[in-house]
């Protein structure tokens, strides 16, 4: 009703020029927050930020969090964006938005007030939203801890480099980065704890684990039963484990207690990005749709401008352009696109279904949009998101096709494309393409031989034979030194024959 | 529940370490880059940044990856032509077919990564090859030196500033000024009161008008103060840049058969450095660039380093040149002359007593500083033990035998010990 009045009056635009003020923010602040708010968008409070384009350089290069431990990758990041920058070879991004409680969004002081206003929507809401209702974030990462978490990180590292010197605590966070992708437990829910507790904890915890460690590790000779007894010691661990920098955390048996602290740390941020890496598609879809669908009703009510609206939908269009396979252009499926045309089809289904809807999702079809594409938004992953609400519609829109390439077959093979026969075949496909255990190798904790060498075996179970990357070896370098002692990694094919092992033999022990 | 806060005002270098860390840990190339950087470049061109180009594969951080390989079966937009069954050859090395996942970063991975050292990291890079302590360092670098120079007179400053003459005629001035109508006004009032005296009693009501008008003009008379702040001056001070005169360096080179690359590079390192100390104390510099071999010619620098000659070495022709030039062209009372010399001490041996002679006659009087470089592994010849002796003699000839660029800064040590000459930078 409120909104009939709306339009009735024809309403002053809230700016024309194209500068923005601090009151103009707020106004276009307030003007957004109340439509989100009728179509019933859950978000954290808000805080905006203005900076710099300096200052974006440097949050894009410490993976866009305002607080970081200091190590040289995140240097070479910076390089990197500043050449580009610089040569104005590339934009920088409009947006940096934070998971966290509040949720802070950053304004870039070189936008025009049109680009603030669709960064306000796109970030403060849109990704705000997605943040506080998906469930992989809800499960995996703590949005009040995690700043107060960073603060605890750096200044531990810091103490750690000025007690240790910088070389070793370089070496060591090297090596927990390039495990990185290995350290977030798929399965368990980890606690999170505020900063306080975390300090608590750490001097606790640290006596504990060496304690733990000792004991699995001890070479007091022991007695002849109890050497009987050892032929049969079960395989440790009895499991194999998937994530591997806890297991070095836990079990390596050369690190000092403030190397297994440092490790965690590396582990807790992993597993913070792990919900990101896996709702890239439906997140920046979400916050797409969200900016689209303000902005539109903020014009509809006579908010914007006809020439901001122009500005609006000249970078809308922009962020969904979707290039085909034979475009120089072409990099890949663009998530903002891809996300952002399965939301408006979901919202299409609700509202105007066809019969070939009907038939493909029942349940959607003439049910409420709001409450169906929030469901949509809590309760799925990019892989279980496209597998449950790719519509034919789309796949024909798109154009997908699939390609088939067995490096037994010498060509190439179309293995479906969008006719009736694929749908169901393409949305499969590119599901799979999505899920993150197939995109990454399977690479697994299978032994550690706890009698003699204390060799750590890492098994790679292959997924459609698909072999390990060269880094391999530059990896398992990294994981030497974590353990301290040989690894080894062996490659397992579907049958489960070994068919290629890759070792890092440490030879002396440095530092002893 | 909605906060706006301005953070430009907070600090931008935020990255500032985790640069400073990524290029320490980059060192050993970043370096290399230097010295490729400063093979290319001129002399007097030395304070830049450079583009520094690192392979990928060098800075890599490895992470578990696929390669191409076994099944991969990918989902693509934009079809136009294919059919399902279709079949078409494997594009090469990937680009935009079957397997770009796994290889993503392979198809870009020949690349360098490039980046800009700023001017600074560039001469610590290139400071550091040389092994220079780090105060010179930081003398080298400094971009301007100043000197506080009398500049009048301000109404404003610090009490240890008063000038105290000034002040005070000032503050006379004032008092004359402010005094005179009063001062006026009170002699025309004695001057009425005298005359009334003498027709008047003393109590006639007409003279004590008058007494009082004189006492508020005496009072008023009094209240003009004697010094006010108004009447204050500082002496004041500016920051001029020190002042600077010209200077000329002569780059001597022998460039005979035997001088090689290696040898030639070296000289170069050498002649930069004098060059950047110059620059810090001498506005305007002239660089003389002077060859040799049996016949010395004054050519640019590109000649200078690249051009190649053989035959024997007489080094007495390029000193003659030299001096040739300075008589010609730089009057030594407008100029502070400098000569580098670089050579593998090579030398005619009838030729050298003749060097010596024309050093210690001709040449030394009219400089500030001659130094020679003898780069070589070999036993000293003649020209060596000749210059020895002009070197006993005179105390602004210095020399010394190099293998390498990190042996250069003894030199220099010596260039800055003596007093007069180091005196201007570093003050």
């Amino acid at each position: 009703m409120t909104r009939l009045a709306h339009t009735d009056q024809a309403q002053q635009p809230l700016s024309t020029g194209s500068e923005w003020t601090f009151e103009l923010i707020q106004r276009y602040y307030d003007e957004i927050a109340r439509i989100a708010a009728d179509f019933g968008l859950d978000t954290y409070p808000n805080q905006l930020e203005i900076i710099s384009a300096e200052q974006m350089m440097d949050a894009y290069a410490s993976v866009g969090m305002p607080v970081m431990y200091h190590h040289w990758s995140y240097g070479k990041h910076f390089l990197a964006t500043q050449k580009h920058y610089q040569r104005g070879a590339m934009g920088l991004a409009y947006e940096i938005v934070i998971n966290s409680n509040p949720c802070i969004a950053y304004l870039m002081e070189e936008n025009t007030m049109t680009m603030q206003a669709l960064v306000i929507a796109h970030a403060a809401f849109g990704h705000n939203s997605f943040f506080k209702g998906n469930y992989l974030f809800r499960t995996w990462t703590e949005a009040d801890a995690i700043i107060d978490y960073l603060v605890f990180a750096k200044h531990y590292i810091a103490e750690c480099e000025a007690r240790h010197g910088e070389d070793k605590v370089e070496e060591l966070l090297d090596s927990c980065h390039a495990l990185m992708n290995y350290g977030v437990d798929r399965y368990k829910r980890p606690q999170k704890l505020s900063l306080a507790q975390e300090r608590a904890r750490l001097a606790e915890r640290e006596e504990y684990q060496q304690s733990q460690v000792n004991t699995l590790w001890r070479t007091i000779p022991r007695l002849m039963e109890e050497r009987e007894q050892a032929q049969q010691t079960p395989r440790f661990p009895d499991e194999p484990q998937e994530n591997l920098l806890y297991f070095i955390e836990k079990f390596a048996p050369l690190l000092e207690p403030w190397q297994r602290e440092l490790v965690r740390i590396v582990r807790k941020i992993a597993q913070y990005f792990y919900p990101q890496r896996q709702t890239q598609v439906m997140n920046e879809g979400w916050a797409t749709f969200w900016h689209y669908t303000l902005m539109n009703r903020l014009y509809d009510e006579g908010l914007l401008t006809d020439a901001a609206m122009f500005e609006f939908l000249h970078s809308h269009t922009n962020v969904i352009a979707q290039p085909g396979v034979d475009s120089p252009y072409f990099n890949g499926i663009n998530p903002y696109a891809l996300g952002f045309a399965m939301y408006r089809d979901i919202q299409r289904i609700c509202t105007e279904p066809t019969d070939e809807d009907r038939q493909w999702f029942p349940q959607l079809a003439g049910s409420d949009w709001r409450q169906a594409l929030d469901f949509a938004m809590r309760n799925f992953k990019d892989e279980s998101f496209i597998a449950q609400y790719l519509s034919p519609k789309l796949i024909r829109d798109f154009h997908l096709f699939a390609i088939l390439d067995d490096d037994q077959n010498a060509r190439l093979k179309v293995s479906a494309i969008h006719d009736d026969a694929g749908y169901a075949d393409i949305r499969r496909k590119l599901a799979e393409q999505y899920n993150l255990a197939a995109r990454e190798p399977n690479i697994q904790v299978y032994e550690v031989n706890t009698r003699t060498d204390r060799a750590l075996t890492l098994r790679h179970y292959q997924y459609q034979r698909r072999p390990l990357a060269n880094s391999v070896h530059e990896v398992l370098k990294h994981v030497a030194r974590l353990w301290g002692f040989t690894v080894k990694l062996e490659s397992v094919d579907e049958e489960g024959r070994v068919i290629l092992t890759y070792d890092c033999k440490v030879e002396k022990r440095h530092g002893q | 529940m909605f906060h706006l806060i301005d953070r430009r005002l907070n600090g931008k270098n935020k990255s500032a370490v985790n640069r400073e860390r990524f290029l320490k840990r980059f060192k050993g190339q970043i370096k290399e880059a230097v010295t490729r950087a400063v093979k290319d470049r001129s002399i007097t061109d030395i304070e830049r940044g450079e583009k520094v180009s690192i392979p990928v594969k060098d800075i890599n951080e490895p992470t578990f990856g696929h390669a191409q390989g076994g099944v991969w079966e990918r989902v693509f937009p934009g079809n136009k032509e294919y059919l399902k069954g279709d079949e078409f050859e494997r594009p090469q090395s990937g680009g935009g077919g079957g397997g770009s996942g796994g290889a993503g970063d392979g198809g870009e991975g020949q690349d360098d990564f490039v980046f800009e050292l700023t001017r600074e990291e560039f001469l610590n890079f290139f400071f550091d090859d040389l092994e220079l302590p780090n105060l010179i360092k930081t003398q080298l670098q400094q971009t301007t030196t100043f000197k506080p120079m009398r500049a009048g007179f301000t109404s404003d400053g610090t009490p240890t500033n008063i000038h105290v003459l000034r002040s005070l005629r000032g503050a006379l001035g004032r008092r004359i000024a402010l005094s005179a109508t009063p001062l006026d006004d009170l002699n025309a009032a004695q001057e009425q009161l005298d005359e009334l005296l003498e027709t008047c009693d003393e109590h006639d009501p007409a003279v004590l008008a008058l007494m009082t008008e004189i006492r508020e003009h005496k009072a008023r008379l009094a209240h003009i103060p004697w010094i006010d702040p108004f009447d204050l001056r500082y002496s004041n001070r500016v920051r001029v840049p020190n002042p600077t005169t010209q200077a000329v360096m002569f780059c001597v080179m022998d460039v005979s058969g035997s001088m090689d690359e290696t040898k030639k590079d070296i000289a170069k390192r050498f002649f930069i450095l004098l060059y950047l100390f110059l620059e810090r104390a001498y506005e305007k510099i002239e660089v003389v660039f002077v060859r040799h071999h049996t016949q010395a010619f004054e050519v640019n620098e590109d000649e200078f380093f690249h051009a190649r000659d053989t035959g024997g070495t007489v080094v007495s022709s390029a000193l003659k040149l030299v001096k040739k030039i300075i008589l010609e062209r730089y009057p030594s009372n407008d100029w502070n002359i400098y000569v580098a010399q670089a050579s593998d001490g090579d030398n005619w041996d009838s030729d050298s007593p003749a060097c010596r002679e024309l050093l210690a006659n001709d040449i030394l009087p009219l400089l500030q500083y001659y130094a020679y470089v003898e780069i070589t592994e070999g036993e000293p010849q003649n020209l060596w033990y000749e210059y020895e002796r002009v070197a006993a003699q005179h105390r602004h000839f210095t020399m010394r035998r190099i293998r390498e660029a990190g042996e250069i800064w003894p030199v220099f040590r010596d260039l800055f010990k003596k007093a007069g000459l180091g005196e201007r930078s570093a003050a």
